[in-house]
């Protein structure tokens, strides 16, 4: 005799397998940042290249903006730098936060691989970085016209991320007033 | 050259790395000093995510054991601190998470498995009770009887 009791622990396994499957596939290093839908943190930084210019995260206000975090040691910022080169060339606003560097290797940087900031902010102790949460180099926040973090990318920026999540976010944000 | 040399070595160089991340820190009172231990121990690095902030060498979680102590010198309670790492880095970074509904199923996991086992139990148990099983009627009592009788038969 066949009973749909016994189809039970079929049922139990199927879900169970499905959960780890999914588990699986979620990539552990990607922790969502509390900090989307808040306010830009504020720092008060120099600037990169001019040490007497000051640049605050006002700067984020008025436009859709990205800020890209990178350093000179940072090996996958290297490999995603071309990237921002050719989306700065293509209209979009980057500002860049220099962590945990020094200023001659990044500013060596920007002039070897070429400089795809409006401005470069720049934080040599990392405490900007902790503000922002900011844990794996590099990092990109999407910034909206009121200042507000919208996205934050986890690593580097692709060709693939870019195309699914961070253009079609830009172009919504560009409409909203 | 003897041959324990390069293991004493090896012991050496290893222990001394093993001390590499904990930094020498002064504190007024060993109260501070027992909270600082405790909050570093109970808090996430985010680089190498199955370490403690205590346990781990790297960058970040060396920066966030100075905000730690810098917090803890400037009078802040453990629970503005745990706040200001869970504001900034989400409650990934702490290793008890908190009851949520979003950690509901974490939580309550544990709770529904021991409920579901105990009624599996409880259903296994009662139908192996004897008196469980209803009497023969009198029908099955005499059909009983034959079949019985049938077997003694057949052996004498």
């Amino acid at each position: 005799m066949f009973k749909l009791k016994f189809l039970i622990p079929l049922g139990l396994f199927i879900g169970l397998v499905s959960l780890l499957a999914v588990g699986l596939k979620l990539n552990p290093r990607e922790v969502p940042s509390p900090l989307i839908g808040k306010p830009a943190p504020t720092f008060e930084l120099t600037s990169l290249q001019e040490p007497e210019v000051r640049l605050s995260s006002e700067m984020f206000k008025g436009k859709v903006s990205l800020l890209n975090v990178w350093a000179s040691w940072c090996v996958a910022c290297r490999q995603e730098h071309p990237y921002l080169l050719q989306l700065a060339r293509e209209g979009v606003l980057i500002y860049g936060l220099d962590y945990k560097d020094t200023r001659t290797a990044g500013m060596r940087w920007l002039s070897t691989l070429g400089n795809p900031y409006q401005a470069v902010a720049f934080d040599e102790d990392g405490k900007a970085g902790i503000d922002w949460g900011v844990y794996g180099v590099p990092e990109t926040f999407v910034i909206n016209k009121q200042g507000v973090i919208r996205y934050k990318q986890i690593g580097p920026i692709t060709p693939q991320v870019w195309k699914e999540k961070i253009a079609p976010l830009i172009a919504y944000l560009e409409k909203q007033p | 050259m003897k041959a324990w040399l390069p293991g004493i070595l090896l012991i050496a160089i290893v222990t001394l790395s093993a001390q590499a991340g904990i930094e020498v820190r002064q504190f007024p009172n060993p109260q501070l000093e027992q909270r600082y231990h405790s909050l570093i121990a109970e808090l996430r690095c985010l680089v190498c995510q199955n370490q403690s902030l205590a346990d781990s060498n790297a960058d970040l979680a060396e920066d966030l054991r100075d905000e730690v102590y810098t917090m803890l010198l400037a009078g802040k309670s453990d629970r503005e601190i745990v706040a200001f790492l869970v504001d900034r880095y989400g409650d990934f970074v702490l290793y008890r998470p908190p009851v949520k509904t979003i950690t509901l199923l974490l939580w309550g996991a544990p709770f529904a498995a021991l409920i579901l086992g105990a009624f599996i139990l409880w259903r296994i148990g009662r139908a192996r009770r004897p008196g469980s099983v209803p009497p023969l009627t009198e029908e099955e009592r005499k059909r009983l009887e034959t079949l019985l009788n049938q077997d003694r038969k057949t052996q004498s």
